[in-house]
């Protein structure tokens, strides 16, 4: 074994499989110790399976997870140092608030007024305390949710798992709670692995982010890297939005590729390894990586006309009509600068892309 | 609006067929319990407010028959409720957190088929069931009879509560390092109470008042509450009858109504 700290989670070549379905297909992921670690994807990608996985609700058909370098297969989920908040929260209903936190201490062997002092700290921690003696169904779902953290952060587990606890609170609740988990992960120092379907959300909090498709990884990286590099189609396409053009690869001269679009349009971006001469493949920029000018400035800009303005208030959505080719989205922020970008339906216009910001993109 | 034209109330003749159905359910018993606190020693004539046939149930001649009898009554239906409903209770928890085993659905009807089949066959077939293994009949036979009849009237409100409640409730026990043993005593079991409660004295009730199986599996001499008055209005039917059916009724409203104030807290906390 190497000196250096063993990873929190390490997933090795694990497969999943119900029957003749295969819900996870040969994933292997190592999740460093202290990091908010995000598991991303559409709904059935797979990602609540690899948390059931490693919380131990689930069987791996193959492969194996090691927790800070120990395999945990086989273990049942009361004897794995892994806490989870359920998606439902998941509170007994039968127990008070404080009872709920103390519930796991008290499995754990602590006394009942040592873990009642404890889990009294965490709902201080939370900021609940005033809610101790209270039924679950007496809170409000934000409530419900801080208490559900509390209860399973009080046992101190290795690793937090957080099934899409975010799901079934308002926008504004959960924008506010996205920044407390954050902090929450930070004090506590204990490793996150959260699971979302919510992209926005993923980039918010996560220092890394897996992006999961009908049971694969698709992308692992940074919020940055995940949103400006994408690997693939479908990463470019899940994560935000963006324009994607097809396009024909005419050739490549030190890393930039000359290509162009059905319509005849030349264009010059930054190459990528699988990019082959003479090949087909499609070229994605971000609406807010493009701006619109009244004439031909740079060699790289499309001519295009406006079809339509949306103000849709920290931006100002614009559809414009490719010559001969496809529509395009632009995003410009409502400012002063942003303003004088702006041009009135039917006007021709050029699409001029930022500098790096089209990514060539292999099926 | 819309909703006012799906109102059943609004319906012609609502009024008058709810009326008509409470009545027939409910004249009989209140002919019963007005009757039963008549003077007269005749059923049919009203002579002035008495409680003498209740004073006669526990003092009169018939008294010592009717005290045995009813000691027998509760015995059985304390111990049959309580047995069937450990069964029942241990039944649900296999049939609905037992996840998809093969004939689950045979088993769900093998449960519920004795609510199905008529009394009497079962009465039947339990005594030639004695008989052929020599058991002697009398308060063990009918105990044993109760305690078979009773589980699937035990089972119904059980499971129903069980199917209400989340598996994520235990999952999350165990994930806060409860044994699976220990999820089940300390979150499940106190979670189905109010339904293990109503299947309680749904099967105290069944098991209080049954007389077709109690009938033939009893031996000679032994009598439960149903039996002795069937027994006793053979002779003719007397106002004291009227006084224990009055009481049975009391008795079994009482356990209705704790059936109902169990599922209601539950629902408001």
């Amino acid at each position: 074994m190497s000196l250096e700290q063993p990873n929190a989670i390490e997933v090795r070549d694990a497969v999943k499989r119900y029957g003749d379905f295969t819900a996870l297909k040969t994933i292997s992921l190592s999740i460093k110790d202290n990091e908010f670690f995000t598991l991303l994807g559409p709904s059935g990608c797979g990602k609540t399976t690899l948390l059931r996985m490693i919380a131990g609700f689930e069987d791996v058909s193959e492969g194996a997870i090691f927790l800070y370098g120990e395999e945990i297969e086989g273990l049942p989920p009361h004897k794995r140092p892994v806490n989870t908040v359920f998606q439902n929260y998941a509170l007994f209903p039968h127990k008070t608030v404080l009872d709920n936190v103390a519930f796991g201490l008290q499995m754990r062997g602590n006394s009942k007024s040592d873990s009642r002092k404890r889990a009294g700290e965490m709902l201080e921690l939370v900021q609940l305390s005033q809610f101790a003696g209270r039924k679950p169904a007496q809170l409000s779902g934000g409530q419900q949710q801080r208490v559900a953290l509390a209860r399973a952060l009080a046992p101190q587990p290795k690793v937090l798992l957080l099934d899409e606890p975010l799901s079934a609170l308002d926008l504004k609740l959960r924008k506010a709670m996205q920044l407390e988990l954050k902090h929450l992960q930070r004090e506590t120092g204990i490793t996150f692995i959260f699971v979302t379907h919510d992209q926005e959300e993923a980039l918010t909090m996560s220092d890394r982010i897996a992006v999961m498709s009908s049971g694969e990884l698709q992308q692992l990286g940074d919020a940055r890297d995940i949103y400006e590099r994408p690997r693939n189609m479908f990463v470019a396409d899940f994560i935000g939005e963006t324009n994607l053009l097809d396009v024909s690869v005419d050739r490549i001269e030190s890393g930039q590729a000359i290509c162009h679009l059905g319509g005849g349009h030349a264009l010059t971006c930054p190459s990528v390894e699988e990019v082959a001469a003479g090949s087909k493949v499609h070229l994605s920029v971000r609406p807010e990586r493009l701006f619109l000018t009244a004439t031909q400035d740079d060699g790289n800009a499309l001519k295009a006309t406006v079809r339509e303005n949306i103000f849709v208030g920290t931006d100002i959505t614009t559809l414009v009509d490719l010559a001969d080719g496809p529509e395009i989205i632009i995003r410009t922020s409502n400012s002063e600068r942003g303003n004088q970008r702006i041009f009135d339906p039917g006007t021709p216009v050029y699409v001029n892309m930022e500098h790096g910001a089209a990514r060539l993109l292999v099926d | 609006m819309t909703r006012q034209r799906y109102d059943i109330k609004s319906y012609p003749g609502f009024l008058q067929i709810t009326l008509l159905c409470l009545f027939v359910l409910y004249a009989p018993l209140i002919v019963v319990a007005v009757y039963s606190l008549n003077a007269s020693a005749s059923i049919a004539v009203w002579e002035g407010f008495s409680f003498r046939w209740y004073v006669d149930v526990f003092t009169g001649p018939e008294s010592a028959k009717f005290k045995t009898a009813a000691r027998n009554s509760f015995v059985i239906a304390i111990i049959a409720a309580s047995v069937a409903t450990a069964i029942a209770t241990l039944a649900a928890t296999a049939m609905v957190r037992g996840g998809k085993f093969r004939l689950r659905a045979w088993s769900f009807g093998l449960i519920s088929l004795p609510l199905m089949v008529p009394e009497i066959v079962t009465a039947v077939a339990t005594l030639i069931f004695f008989n052929s293994i020599g058991f002697d009949r009398g308060l063990l036979t009918i105990l044993l009879a109760h305690i078979a009849f009773c589980i699937p009237f035990a089972y119904l409100p059980i499971s129903a509560r069980m199917q209400g409640i989340e598996d994520s409730y235990e999952q999350a026990a165990q994930d806060l390092y409860a044994t699976k043993r220990q999820a089940f005593t300390k979150i499940l079991l106190p979670l189905m109470l109010p339904g293990i409660i109503s299947g309680f004295l749904l099967a105290f009730i069944i098991s209080l008042d049954d007389f077709i199986i109690t009938n033939f599996v009893k031996g000679a001499g032994v009598e439960t509450l149903p039996t002795a008055i069937f027994g006793a209005v053979k002779q003719g039917i007397k106002p004291n009858i009227m006084a224990i059916s009055t009481m049975l009724l009391g008795f079994s409203v009482l356990m209705v109504l704790i059936s109902y104030l169990v599922s209601r807290t539950d629902k408001t906390s």
